[in-house]
């Protein structure tokens, strides 16, 4: 049974998009924090990809991805109608809500599209959410309106300045987190340099901080060990014991290392590919 | 049995071993001595009836043979490759004490792949098209691997709709993602999967036992009985330092790239993985020796087994290990990892190994290995493959919290029928016994299945 792509959208041309796809079953179980694994064709490889938002009432779930290799160019070049082989899900555990006075919520790049479904959760869990988003420029930040529609703060940093602040999102977090004293608890999903970053401007707070590990996946299962990481000395599997993790505990270096892995194979996968759709067009 | 010679097969994935033709099938047939009392049949796991095909074959009677076979083994294509015939059925060979036993995995392996195209409904049960007898009686399996697979297939062929959920996108469990082409085809399994079908069993790719589904929405469905074969799969590591070096793996990682995601035939297919040079394999069971065969087969200049023990207390069945060594791969055997070293970007380098002895037989007999004081070694290496065996899974217990478990965290099973703590919920295969043969998972699923049959029928 393949999954149809009931909606698509490029939220930003040619780097990244959204897509709503049919999946009822997965759509009725999804949490905040689960992932998916697709595979686009049969002789596809297996991607991760967090689960952004999901309707079980109509069946579906959405995903939001960044074009970076060759399976996610391959991903955006389908269209509203055409199918993925499989997705499989919801996988990882659910993000743990708790109940706080307020939740910070920061999200960078195509990392706002995941954080916006746990940022949900909290909300929906009665959690006062302040959204802190932040990408290079105003044309590559996501999801601003959807977090407005239930975050009653959303804070906003730009690299070049083009919209909210000059800077990094770790600027407005810093300073929030002097001024207001009822922050229960810090999330943050994005580039592993942001979360990492994040980590160290919660810490003298002593404030909890969870991260959400893009660790290199396989079979998302907890079959193969290729999403290990080590937190707080331990090595553990983003995929059954995460994704998310306390970020004060997680060793980012090994993580940065082990994200590197395939870059090779990677880059020429996207050359190979690039090839055959020259090819196509003569 | 013909092999493909070993400098030429070190170099492709095809099967290793290339099976018997009618001549010498008929041959090997002929020497069994159709015993009284068939030794054999008692130390196979489902107790198939050897002497009966056996004697099926020597009539020529293949399809006769096969039907035989079925009736206590759904998958006799992949036994006939992959059971340690050796311990099993050819270890109990009256012939075997003073010849060479029966060469009985071969002679299964034979009537199997010449019966695998025809129709597998009529075969095992004699009927042209398979109708479901009891289609008011549903039975769910979870994970498609050799346990639930032969539950599956005696159900279907008692008549009662068997709807199995495989968590990934391919159905046979470790018979596709963690045994090579080379030893196992994945068309045999592919093949010996579609007969199953063909007898009317439903298999759902991408449903996650405990995800997507549970054993409480499966109860609330209505499914008179449930089987949860979900085998052992979280992969041990070694508790070394270095351990997650880039370039260390486990070996379900390893195989699973090379076998599921056919990484053999990067960039054809998308799944990468990592191609090293210098590797050096962990462990000595057959997982092991797959992995160190795979990787001389990816084009590794040199590829080391590392074994704390000595070369013949390896649990590997001896022919992968002769296959191994045949193929290149060399064994240091008495070697214990103590460190993995990486360079400054976190890339594996070399490993530290602490030479072993064997020291006094302890309680059991066994002779442990001890340390050689001060006596390491430094084996440069770009690639290494952790194949020290596994653990549970965790997705489906932590869904099931019902489930009993045992000490080790198994899940705990009548071992006659295979009930576990859940009423009408059973279990098998490597998630009750932790990793052992497929075979010795199949007799579970087998035992589970006849339970489960005699309550719905």
């Amino acid at each position: 049974m393949a999954y149809k792509i009931l909606q698509k959208q490029e939220l930003i041309p040619g780097q990244t998009s959204l897509l709503v796809i049919d999946a009822p079953q997965i759509a009725s179980k999804a949490k905040p924090g689960n992932f998916v694994i697709l595979r686009i064709d049969e002789k596809g490889e297996r991607v991760p990809l967090t689960i952004a938002d999901k309707d079980p009432e109509a069946g579906t779930i959405t995903i939001v991805f960044l074009v970076v290799g060759k399976s996610s160019a391959q991903l955006n070049a389908l269209q509203q109608g055409d199918e993925i082989l499989d997705v499989c899900g919801p996988l990882g555990k659910p993000t743990h809500i708790e109940k706080h006075d307020t939740v910070i919520c920061v999200g960078g790049g195509t990392g706002i599209a995941a954080m916006h479904h746990i940022a949900k959760g909290h909300h929906e869990a009665g959690n006062h959410v302040v959204a802190i988003i932040g990408a290079r420029s105003k044309d590559l930040l996501l999801f601003e309106c959807e977090l407005d529609g239930f975050c009653p703060e959303v804070l906003v940093a730009t690299d070049d300045g083009s919209v909210g602040h000059k800077g990094f999102v770790t600027d407005l977090l810093q300073k929030r987190l002097e001024e207001d004293k009822s922050v229960g608890e810090v999330v943050a999903i994005g580039p592993v340099p942001m979360m990492e970053a994040v980590a160290r401007v919660t810490k003298p707070f002593g404030v909890k901080t969870t991260v959400s590990l893009n660790s290199i996946m396989v079979d998302g299962i907890g079959m193969c060990g290729a999403c290990r990481c080590t937190v707080g000395g331990e090595t553990k599997f983003a995929c059954v014991d995460g994704p998310e993790f306390d970020g004060q505990k997680v060793d980012f270096n090994e993580l940065k290392a082990r994200l590197w892995q395939f870059r090779d194979q990677e880059q020429e996968s996207m050359e190979h590919y690039k090839k055959e759709c020259t090819c196509g067009k003569h | 049995m013909p092999e493909q010679p070993a400098d030429v097969r070190a170099g492709n994935f095809r099967e290793v071993a290339l099976g018997y033709s009618m001549e010498q099938a008929l041959l090997e047939a002929g020497r069994c001595l159709q015993c009284k009392v068939p030794l054999c049949q008692k130390g196979c796991p489902v107790e198939i009836d050897i002497k009966g095909f056996i004697a099926k074959i020597c009539e020529k009677d293949l399809d006769g043979a096969y039907a035989v076979i079925r009736e206590t083994n759904s998958l006799p294509a992949v036994c006939g490759r992959v059971c340690p015939q050796e311990t099993q059925c050819e270890g109990n060979c009256i012939l075997g004490k003073k010849f060479e036993p029966v060469a009985i995995g071969r002679l299964e392996r034979f009537v199997a792949d010449t019966f695998m195209a025809k129709n597998a409904c009529e075969t095992v049960t004699g009927k042209q098209e398979c109708s479901m007898e009891r289609d008011d009686r549903k039975v769910a399996c979870i994970g498609a691997g050799p346990s639930s697979l032969t539950v599956a297939g005696y159900l279907a062929s008692k008549g009662i709709k068997v709807t199995v959920f495989e968590a990934l996108h391919e159905p046979g469990g470790v018979l596709i993602y963690g045994i090579p082409e080379f030893r196992l085809p994945k068309s045999i399994v592919a093949n010996e999967v579609a007969a199953m079908q063909e007898l009317g069993v439903d298999i759902k790719v991408n449903w996650v036992g405990g995800k997507t589904v549970t054993i409480q929405d499966l109860q609330q469905e209505g499914f008179d009985a449930i089987f949860i074969g979900v085998g052992a799969g979280l992969p041990r590591f070694l508790n070394v330092p270095g351990e997650n070096l880039v370039g260390v793996f486990s070996a379900n990682e390893y195989l699973t790239r090379v076998n599921l995601g056919r990484a053999y035939d990067f960039p054809g297919y998308d799944t990468p993985t990592y191609m090293g040079k210098n590797v050096v394999v962990l462990g000595g069971g057959n997982v092991a020796m797959d992995a160190a065969r795979t990787a001389k087969r990816m084009g590794a200049d040199s590829v080391s087994i590392v074994y704390r023990r000595t070369q013949d207390a390896m649990p590997a069945r001896l022919e992968e290990l002769h296959h191994a060594i045949e193929e290149g791969v060399a064994i240091k055997a008495l070697c214990g990892p103590i460190a993995f070293n990486g360079d400054d970007k976190g890339n594996l380098v070399s490993m530290d190994v602490q030479k072993m002895c064997l020291g006094e037989p302890d309680e059991s007999g066994r002779r442990s290995p001890v340390c050689l004081e001060g006596e390491t070694e430094t084996i440069p290496c770009d690639m290494a493959v952790i194949a020290v065996g596994t653990r549970p899974n965790p997705i489906l217990l932590e869904a099931t919290p019902d489930l009993e478990l045992n000490k080790w965290g198994y899940i705990e099973a009548d071992p006659e029928t295979g009930e576990t703590s859940m009423p009408n919920v059973f279990a098998g295969g490597d998630i009750v016994t932790g990793a052992a043969t497929v075979i010795s998972a199949m007799g579970a699923g087998r035992r589970a299945a006849m339970e489960i049959a005699r309550r719905l029928l």
